[in-house]
């Protein structure tokens, strides 16, 4: 009889080992990503494939890792078997952080209050609104970037930042808004009844009771979007120059080029990106669910 | 700030935009100036309605109104025509358009079939409580973290047939070489297979929520009763994921629908357009032919989808919530 008198739920070791051949079997391709970044090009393009990080182990799988790429995204000029060569990543990998950081700050200023308005002051038609928000975000991207392509292009917002960072607050909006709904809806009111008749003003209840209440539930929002925002690529292969350029529309036309892509480096890119991410996932697994459905469902 | 070159401002579509730019600006200042201090509601909510109605709102009427004329984007719009519905007329009886919708529907199928089994198989596994599950749940849950782009690149280079780790793999153990990206079904099963392994652990996540949710004293009575595996599957464990499977089908299709980064960056579409999805077709028709209005109209059939299955989506999501 599984699990005995204990509950089903329960298991042992025994389970551990299986499931831990199993993700490590589905976590193989990032694994490969962090190998591949300790690796010098043609330790990246060796047959048979490179696994073991130990050079003192004689064995043509073994390579010995370097921190060459990780160099390479933060300095210009990448040099690799004595040729520099000129990468641009330190600026890609700038512009990311500035884009996906103010436009995520600035949706979370937004959206907060547009969160709070939702849940505490309903508007006639309430649920119009927020169907239509969150269609917004459930649009193919391809739908809206042709005329937004049109309007950056008559506005001269095509290329800056002004113009990237204010779509990627209106890409952050719907996600932001629903999320943060999700948070104050959960709120008990009996606290902000008894300020209210205690005299406290409505901003203040926003400020003093509420808002300390959703803290974590602000951090989520953040970090989600900024993920989200990382990796958003249609908009900025559209509607990025090449000054303001953000990582994957850099990473996506190395792939494109014609010269060796530079695995090596990509896979530092994605290594480094990967720290917040676990981070994520460990710290924040309690609202990963809500995160991923853009605050729709809660548990 | 804004660099407006004076000359197309003379040009007719950019008198609408101005126009209704403007009026936009003034009906949303007019509502904010309206509530004050009379509603809190309106007040909170108007900047953000402001922002996504000039981010996403207007773009899609303005967009509306192209997908009744001749537009171009790379051309002068002298020669701008109304044309009235001919737009949907050609794309609905586009021979091109129903094939790239069937190569989006087999993708559809396919890759959230996928990933409904994969995920609920992952959910199965994570239900139970071991020593480590944390870290082990962190290592299946990554993928769907990274970006598309990075997926795409990377399982590009994968398949990549003569370094490519997963070929290696294959000429290992059947001695040929191994080219997924150069046929068509092998380069619809590559991108299926990158998508499905990306978001697997999405299906998992809502599966392994439904899973949790079972009282544990309904598992103990099924225990004493000695019910089957099976039997005890069918009347204690699903219905209580049923809606959450339910939904993770829908959100998945809506994405799947969607799709366009991976097949961009594995196939670009190829061999030949045997793996262009709707999303990628779009991008070609807009972008790399011109056809700006054309490509308009398709996209508004594109949005009735969506809003259809959204509408469904939160449909399910309310009862849901009301069950519970």
């Amino acid at each position: 009889m599984r699990g005995g008198r204990r509950g089903i739920r329960q298991a042992g070791w025994g389970w551990t080992g299986f499931a831990g051949l199993v993700s490590l079997i589905y976590f193989l391709p990032v694994l490969w990503i962090i190998l591949t970044a300790f690796k010098t090009h043609n330790d990246a393009l060796a047959i048979p494939p490179k696994v073991l990080p130990l050079p003192w182990i004689e064995s043509s799988f073994s390579f010995a890792p370097t921190l060459e790429n990780f160099v390479g995204v933060f300095s210009r000029a990448y040099t690799s078997a004595s040729t520099a060569i000129d990468t641009g990543f330190d600026l890609f990998f700038f512009n990311s952080v500035l884009v996906a950081g103010v436009s995520v700050l600035l949706a979370l200023a937004i959206g907060t209050l547009a969160a709070y308005g939702f849940s505490r002051y309903p508007l006639r038609g309430n649920d119009t609104y927020l169907f239509i928000i969150l269609t917004t975000r459930m649009l193919p991207p391809i739908v809206v970037i042709i005329p937004i392509f049109l309007m950056f292009r008559v506005t001269g917002l095509s290329g800056s930042y002004a113009g990237i960072i204010l779509l990627y607050t209106a890409f952050n909006l719907p996600f932001t808004v629903w999320m943060m709904k999700s948070f104050f809806d959960e709120l008990s009111r009996d606290v902000e009844d008894a300020a209210r008749l205690d005299g406290s003003s409505e901003r203040r209840i926003f400020l003093k009771i509420c808002l300390p209440q959703v803290k974590a539930g602000l951090a989520a929002t953040a970090v989600f979007g900024l993920i989200l925002t990382w990796n958003e690529f249609l908009f900025a292969l559209l509607l990025t120059g090449v000054e303001t350029r953000t990582v994957p529309v850099a990473m996506a036309q190395t792939i494109g080029g014609d010269i060796g892509v530079r695995w090596g480096l990509l896979a530092a890119i994605e290594t480094l990106f990967l720290v917040p991410i676990f981070l994520v996932t460990f710290l924040l697994q309690h609202h990963l669910l809500r995160g991923v459905t853009f605050g729709t469902i809660k548990r | 700030m804004f660099v407006i070159p004076t000359s197309i401002l003379a040009l007719p579509i950019d008198i609408a935009f101005w126009v209704s730019l403007g009026a936009a600006a003034v009906v949303a200042l007019a509502s904010v100036v309206n509530a004050w201090g009379r509603h809190y509601g309106p007040l909170l909510v108007a900047p953000a309605l402001a922002l996504l109605f000039v981010m996403n709102l207007f773009p899609l009427m303005w967009s509306f109104g192209l997908s009744f004329f001749n537009y171009r984007a790379n051309r002068a719009t002298a020669g701008l025509k109304f044309i009235g519905l001919d737009n949907y007329a050609n794309v609905l009886t586009d021979v091109d358009v129903w094939h790239r919708l069937q190569t989006t529907a087999i993708v559809v199928i396919l890759t959230v079939g996928v990933q409904m089994i994969v995920g609920f198989l992952l959910a199965l596994l994570f239900e139970r409580d071991f020593p480590g599950r944390r870290i082990l749940l962190m290592l299946v849950l990554t993928p769907m973290m990274l970006s598309y782009v990075a997926v795409g690149a990377f399982f590009r280079y994968y398949y990549e047939p003569t370094f490519g780790l997963l070929s290696q793999a294959v000429r290992l153990f059947t001695g040929e070489t191994f080219t997924p990206l150069g046929s068509p079904v092998g380069a619809m099963l590559a991108v299926v297979f990158a998508d499905a392994w990306m978001w697997s652990p999405f299906v998992m996540l809502l599966v392994l929520a439904g899973l949790v949710s079972v009282p544990k004293y309904l598992y103990e009575a099924a225990e004493i009763d000695r019910a089957s595996w099976w039997r005890r599957f069918t009347t204690i464990t699903f219905p209580y994921i049923r809606s959450l499977l339910l939904l993770a089908l829908l959100f998945r299709t809506i994405e799947a629908f969607k799709l366009f980064d991976v097949v961009f960056l594995i196939t670009d579409g190829g061999p030949g357009t045997s793996t262009e999805t709707i999303g990628v077709f779009v991008y070609r028709v807009a972008f790399q032919y011109f056809r700006t209005s054309q490509s308009s109209a398709l996209v508004y059939i594109l949005l009735f989808v969506v809003i259809v299955l959204t509408n469904l989506y939160l449909y399910f999501v309310n009862r849901r919530n009301q069950e519970a």
